[in-house]
């Protein structure tokens, strides 16, 4: 009798209690994903900063020229379609990961890499191409904050895609797991709210700028 | 089990987010580059369009609302939405009023306090 529920409690791991370990599971999940959250909360801040020293700085051109002659509109429309393209895609790869579909999950994780690569490759272009007409960073107030708040956002979506390499990764090795649906989950998180700080750059940044 | 599926996406969410954002953003595009809005009211409109993206996709693609599962971050985005608030206005505030009360470069300190 003594041995048998002993036995049992050896095996405990894997059969009889499975319903603790998978609550227990997905509450930590969750704290995870609230952890993770309570981070993005942080990283506002820091664009919080960004975008006021921006809008104090805004004016101070040195004589420069201003971002209504500098910005050209329709690229940067193009840059926030890919970015809310890749959203979408990503939107679509969290479904396929909750119905536990691995090739499609892997497939549109692709997708969003692919087209959030693109939106980099564009900014790097815009980036060049101002820095060629001599309005660098270094040449006024204006410009030094311009490239820091876009800077930090193309940053931040950079970082983004090499975390959804290794989670591409991930998923082909390991399958959609505990871990790799709980890492998953805060990548989506943290795709999504890149977008949302980019609705903030095209608004207060570039379409302010040629009011 | 409904409760606790209402934190997972379904895909008519995640298409009306998508929707939502396209419509908005060629809105705020549109106002700007096509001229039919006055320019003294541009800066109004895209910010109104921009606020109402923001919470389109902080509903549709962020899963933030009211239900028990969601209440934490919920709560936690207010807060936080208060405290960025607080410093991008507050730093504008401050910094007009510096700029605005800075002695002009070009006035000698004579002429400063014969203004007053």
């Amino acid at each position: 009798m003594n041995m048998s529920i002993q036995m049992q409690d050896l095996g405990g791991d894997h059969l009889p209690p499975v319903d603790h370990a998978e609550q227990h599971e997905h509450d930590a999940g969750k704290r995870t994903v609230l952890g993770f959250w309570i981070y993005l909360m942080s990283d506002c801040l820091i664009f919080a900063s960004l975008f006021a020293t921006f809008a104090v700085l805004a004016g101070n051109t040195a004589g420069g020229r201003t971002g209504k002659e500098l910005f050209d509109l329709p690229y940067v429309a193009g840059e926030t379609l890919l970015l809310l393209l890749s959203s979408f895609t990503f939107g679509i790869a969290h479904i396929a990961m909750q119905r536990q579909q691995r090739g499609s999950t892997v497939g549109w994780l692709m997708a969003t890499f692919v087209i959030g690569l693109g939106f980099i490759a564009m900014e790097v272009h815009e980036f060049a191409g101002l820095i060629a007409e001599g309005a660098g960073p270094s040449r006024s107030a204006f410009l030094s904050a311009y490239f820091t708040l876009v800077g930090t956002h193309g940053l931040h979506v950079t970082a983004g895609l090499i975390w959804l390499a290794v989670m591409i990764h991930q998923t082909l090795r390991f399958g959609l797991d505990g871990m790799v649906l709980r890492r998953l989950a805060c990548l989506s998180l943290f795709w999504h709210f890149l977008d949302l700080v980019w609705i903030c750059v095209f608004t207060f940044v570039y379409l302010r700028e040629a009011i | 089990m409904a409760n606790a599926d209402s934190n997972h996406a379904s895909i008519g969410a995640v298409v009306a987010g998508f929707g939502l954002s396209l419509v908005l953003t060629a809105l705020s595009f549109g106002a700007v580059m096509s001229g039919l809005v006055p320019r003294d009211q541009q800066l109004a409109t895209i910010v109104v369009l921009a606020v109402l993206q923001l919470l389109a996709q902080l509903v549709f693609f962020l899963h933030l609302g009211t239900a028990p599962e969601q209440r934490n971050t919920t709560v936690i985005f207010i807060l936080t939405t208060l405290l960025i608030a607080t410093v991008v206005s507050g730093s504008l505030w401050v910094m007009h009023n510096a700029n605005a009360n800075m002695t002009p470069m070009q006035m000698s300190v004579e002429m400063a306090k014969s203004r007053e």
